[in-house]
């Protein structure tokens, strides 16, 4: 059965989907609250593109916009990610994957983790 | 505007009505909130307590506005860790909005600080306390994970 809950965690899943908005989300959370201004001076990305990306990524709420007078700031939604991880990951396997992760980090080198 | 900020979005099926009372009243947010509660007469200007289980004062502030079902402006302040309480008030905003069988929920946490402890701290608590409310509306349980207060804490 399709749960009423399927179209949003398809939007989520889409949005994440593209490396360019994984890219943005990296932005978002090195520096929450940029402007669409802000988030393109340091990007490859035209303008349009990025306009393009953050509708996808807003769609799926894993970006909020917050109106600062006629500025638009983007901000970082986390839910939907923590969402999908209460859905998949029980709680008993949440220590070992932490364990894991972390064991993966030092034999990698923290830029990779 | 605040220079640490946190935005937490959320679409709960439930009515504004319910979400309004969950976020406030003891007998939801001891659910889903690790048994804390909170204290106050929920009037503009009026004091504002989050309590651990023990009945101690964990966070303090102030209603800054309210409007029931719609909107809630918390001034916070932690008493828990001295370098957080030293950062003095962070601004806490409630928004819901109906959107057909739905509710949105928006969760603002802010500070006029660069890198705030308090902001920080709250940023990964937030995401869990959050899916668990949603979890109490929409199926009658909250997730075990927020059930209780931490040990230690």
């Amino acid at each position: 059965m399709i749960s009423p809950m399927s179209a949003d965690v398809d939007k989520v899943f889409k949005a994440l989907a593209a490396p360019e908005r994984r890219l943005l989300l990296d932005r978002l959370r090195a520096q929450n609250g940029q402007s669409l201004g802000e988030l393109c001076a340091h990007l490859d990305m035209s303008r349009q593109a990025v306009t393009k990306h953050l509708a996808v990524l807003e769609q799926a709420t894993l970006v909020v916009p917050i109106w600062r007078g006629r500025e638009k700031l983007h901000y970082l939604n986390p839910v939907p990610i923590h969402e999908i991880g209460e859905r998949w990951i029980a709680k008993y396997e949440r220590g070992r994957l932490r364990v894991l992760s972390e064991l993966k980090k030092k034999l990698e080198g923290e830029e990779n983790g | 505007m605040a220079d640490s900020q946190f935005v937490y979005v959320t679409f709960i099926r439930t009515t504004p009505e319910k979400l309004w009372n969950a976020l406030r009243e003891p007998e939801f947010t001891r659910q889903y909130w690790v048994e804390t509660t909170q204290e106050s007469t929920w009037e503009a200007g009026a004091t504002w307590l989050l309590l651990k289980p023990d009945g101690s004062v964990a966070d303090s502030g102030e209603v800054v506005e309210i409007e029931p079902y719609k909107r809630l402006v918390l001034k916070w302040q932690n008493h828990m860790f001295p370098e957080m309480t030293a950062e003095g008030h962070s601004l806490l905003t409630y928004e819901l909005e109906e959107k057909d069988d739905t509710v949105k929920l928006t969760v603002m946490h802010s500070m006029d600080k660069k890198e705030s402890k308090l902001i920080n701290a709250v940023s990964n608590g937030w995401p869990h306390i959050l899916s668990s409310l949603k979890s109490l509306l929409e199926t009658g349980e909250s997730l075990e994970e927020s059930r209780h207060w931490p040990k230690g804490l």
